[in-house]
Formats: structure tokens, sequence, C-alpha cells
């Protein structure tokens, strides 16, 4: 059985080999036949990557930016999973604050951070405020769904055994919200990845977002492309050795 | 001494139009170590009832004083916390929880889950779970248990070995044992005493004492010829009671 999966894990690892090379070699393909600046190749980028990497401040600006990603994303994730478990569990409260989500979800992202700069005046708090609020209506209507369905039947178990609340919480209710964190988690991290570089575009004279307009006045396609690669690869990185892991060990027990 | 004494005047539940009577004007009180059956039609209030003695449900108008403070219930289905192992399922009943191995490990064993402490509920089968969830009932030596239509989802043979090790738990631990069922070859098979409910509104129609030497079997020819008199005598009142253990989910 462990032998099989292990051939199988090969096999899927060679294929994301192949299609990494393919996605390569129809760059450097492109990047041949239109012989332009604005379209430099993989050896360009990876130049100016790694000059980045030693004399640039690649690595300040991408430190700057997750930090700022971290932040929102803990307030983001703070706040909205309250409303959601709020909503979730008072029908009368859904009921009164419904609309107030739906106007948040479909608020522009854009508009949010013009107003918050606006309002706040253009620092920090502004910045991590805006990318915040872009994703904490995402994150209520996840966790609202996760504590509609939260089961009664084992609350009343909890009932029955006069558990603590701190016990009742740790071992009954929350772990019925995990999925709901982790989709919540997941979702909110692909929106915050995003925003954030907006943000700093707009508004900050530091971090990735900020970086990547300044290269824009210029032209810079290759210190763009590799400014992109290093911020998806920490994208990447963030997702495999810390949301995976943990999304597997809170779901051990459907093995 | 009496372990329960039971009186509910009425409990309805909100209806469309109106409301649905569950219970009303029923009185009862069990002694202390009194393994008592709970016999009635499926929906006739019999899950209500356990719930109002359980302190689930405090909307019923009447007095349910419990002697003794530790109260343990298996409900109809297993209820296990399928994100704890089993051994992580009983120690959630153990306050404070308990840092090193013991008092759960030693439940479990007792009913012969030795080999599956560590698997999740979902490894394990019917039987394994209702013996989980009667672990969890008994690691805090209730003085009090409530058993809610417990075997009658389970094969004959796995339901039989469940109830005997339900007898010698009771037998060596002497708890209060108030067992609901409708399957009225099994009541006469456990109980020291069955109790009779009508269909709803539920009140009660019979109380009868059993004097049986242990061990018995629902499929004894004692079991079945008291049934068969018992039928004979009351046919209106045992109307709606399934004769033997076949399955049958309940509201």
């Amino acid at each position: 059985m462990s032998g099989a999966l292990q051939v199988f894990r090969n096999r899927d690892f060679w294929l994301r080999c192949l299609s990494a090379a393919a996605l390569l070699a129809v760059w450097q393909i492109a990047a041949a036949a239109a012989a332009s600046p604005l379209l430099p190749g993989p050896a360009v980028v990876t130049a100016a990557l790694v000059k980045l990497l030693l004399h640039g401040r690649l690595l300040t600006d991408l430190g700057i930016s997750l930090a700022r990603v971290a932040a929102s994303f803990v307030l983001a994730m703070a706040i909205g999973s309250a409303i959601g478990i709020v909503m979730g569990r008072s029908r009368r409260i859904d009921r009164l604050f419904d609309l107030w989500l739906i106007l948040g979800l479909n608020i522009p992202a854009l508009v949010i951070i013009l107003l918050c700069y606006v309002w706040i005046g253009l620092g920090e708090a502004a910045a991590v405020t805006a990318v915040a609020l872009n994703k904490v209506p995402t994150c209520a209507v996840i966790l609202r769904e996760g504590a509609r369905a939260i089961d009664r039947e084992l609350l009343q178990v909890a009932e029955v055994l006069r558990l603590s609340w701190w016990r009742r919480m740790r071992k009954v209710y929350l772990p019925q919200l995990y999925p709901y964190f982790m989709s919540a988690t997941r979702a909110g991290l692909a929106l915050i990845w995003k925003i954030v570089l907006v943000v700093e575009l707009i508004g900050r004279s530091n971090g990735v977002g900020f970086q990547l307009g300044v290269y824009f006045q210029f032209f810079d396609i290759a210190n763009i492309l590799a400014y992109t690669a290093s911020f998806v690869a920490v994208v990447m990185a963030v997702e495999a050795f810390a949301i995976r892991p943990l999304e597997q060990s809170l779901t051990r027990w459907r093995a | 001494m009496n372990a329960l004494e039971v009186a509910i005047a009425r409990k309805s539940y909100p209806r469309e139009r109106g409301e649905l009577v569950a219970i009303e004007g029923l009185d009862f009180t069990v002694r202390q170590g009194q393994f008592a059956c709970i016999v009635g039609p499926s929906g006739c209030g019999k899950t209500t009832l356990l719930s109002i003695i359980a302190g689930l449900d405090r909307d019923y108008q009447g007095v349910v004083s419990r002697n003794g403070r530790n109260l343990g219930m298996v409900f109809q289905t297993p209820r296990l916390m399928p994100w704890l192992s089993a051994r992580e399922n009983v120690r959630l009943a153990i306050d404070p929880p308990p840092r090193a191995p013991g008092r759960a490990e030693e439940m479990l064993a007792e009913m012969q889950l030795e080999p599956f402490l560590d698997a999740f509920p979902r490894q394990l089968s019917g039987g394994q779970q209702r013996r989980v969830a009667l672990a969890r009932a008994f690691v805090n030596a209730p003085d009090l248990l409530l058993l809610d239509e417990q075997f009658l989802s389970l094969d004959a043979p796995t339901a039989q070995h469940l109830r005997e090790l339900l007898l010698s738990l009771w037998a060596r631990r002497r708890p209060t044992i108030l067992f609901v069922t409708h399957d009225l070859r099994e009541a006469l098979s456990l109980g020291d005493r069955v109790l009779f409910l009508t269909a709803g509104p539920a009140r009660l129609a019979l109380d009868l004492p059993l004097d049986l030497p242990r061990p018995r079997h629902p499929d004894d020819a004692t079991i079945e010829a008291m049934r068969v008199r018992l039928l004979e005598s009351h046919p209106d009142l045992l109307r709606g009671l399934t004769a033997g253990g076949a399955a049958e989910s309940a509201a």
C-alpha cells in the first residue's frame, strides 16, 4: 500500500516538474520571439533577481509586505470570525446585520483602500486596516456558515458532562469550526496577498507593491518579474510549510 | 431511598397550530440502585423525558429531583466527538482532565476496547462506538445512568453482548439505571421493573415490578411467555410496541 503510494507520489512529482519546465520553455520561446526588453526571458529575470537579492532592497521589501499581510490577516480573522460566529448563532442578529455584510462584500477593494487613506491618514494603520477590512466580510460569511452547522447534539453531550466553558470550546465547539477556519484562511490569504500590493502601491513608500510601482514607471520589466517571482515563492512556501501541515493536523481524524 | 423523583405535570412543544403535548401528568420514583426500564411506543415522549431528567430541557411544568451528583447519559446515537480518539472521548468526561493514563484506559479495557484506545470514532464499528459511549458514561461512576434506545440498531449478538456488559457493570457499581426502549422483550430481560408509558402524551400506564432470576435473555421462554401474557391482559396499553428487536428510528 505504502509502496504503491510512493510510486504515485513520484509520478505526481515528475508531472509537476514537467509542467514547470514547459512553462519556462513557453516563456523562453516567447521572449526570444519578442526580442524586446519589455519581455525579458528567464535568464535575464534570474540575473535581476540575484542582483536584487545581493545588492537591492528586495528582502527588506518582502519582509515589510509580509509583516503587513500578517498583521491584517490576524486582525481580519479575529474580527471576521467573531462577527460570523455571532451572526451564525443568532437568527435575529443575522437578520439585523445581513445587509451590512452584503454591502461589505460588494464594496470594491479600491474604494475601501482610498477611504481608509483619506479618513485614517497615509500611514501604516490605514494600510493594515484597509487590507483587513477587505477580508472581514468574506471571513464572516464563511464562519457564519460554520456556526450555523454546529451540531447541537454534541453540545448536549458537553452539557451532560458538565464541561467547563474552556473545555467545551476547545474540545467540542471549536473543532467543529476548524474546517471553516481553514477555508477562511485560504480564501483570506489569497485575497490579502493581492490587496496588500495595491495598498502599498497607492499609499506606502516601501514594500513589494511600492517597489513594483517604481519599476513600472521605468518600464523595468525584468525587475518587476524578479519581485513577482520572489513574492510568489514566499506565498507558495507559506502554503506548503504552514497552511497545509496545519490543515493536515486539524483534519487527521478524517483519514 | 429514592434516587429519582419525577412529577411532570405537562411538557409541550409549540407547533404551527397550537402545541404538541409530549408528556402530561407523569409521576414516578425510582429507588437507589434499581434498574428501571421505560417502555412506550415510538414517539411517545421517552427521549423528551430523559432530556428533562438530564437537565437538558428545562422548559416544562413540574418537578424532577435527582439524588446524587453524578449523572451519566448515553444517547440514542453514540455522539462521540469525531475529532477525539476513543481514549480522549472518555477522558473528556473526567474533570479535571487527567495527565497520566488511568481511569479512561481502565474503563475502555473493561469494554474490551484496549486495542482501539487511539482509534478515531470513524474507524470503529457501530458496536464499538456504543461501547466507547458507555465507557464515557460510566467513567465518572454515575449515581444515575440514563440510557436511550441503546441496542436496537445493532445486530442481535452484538446487542446481547452489550446488554450483558451493561448488566455486569451495573452489578458491580450499582448505579440507578433508567433504560428507555420500545422493545418489550428487551425491557423484560433487563429490568427490575418496567414502566409502561402511553402513546403521547406520555403518562404512566402500568408499573410492573419484575422478580425474575438473572441471567435472562430476550429470547428466553419465560420472557416470551410473560410478554404474551402482558399483551393479552393489556391489549390496548401496549399497542404500538415492536415485538422483536427490529431497528427503528424514533423521532
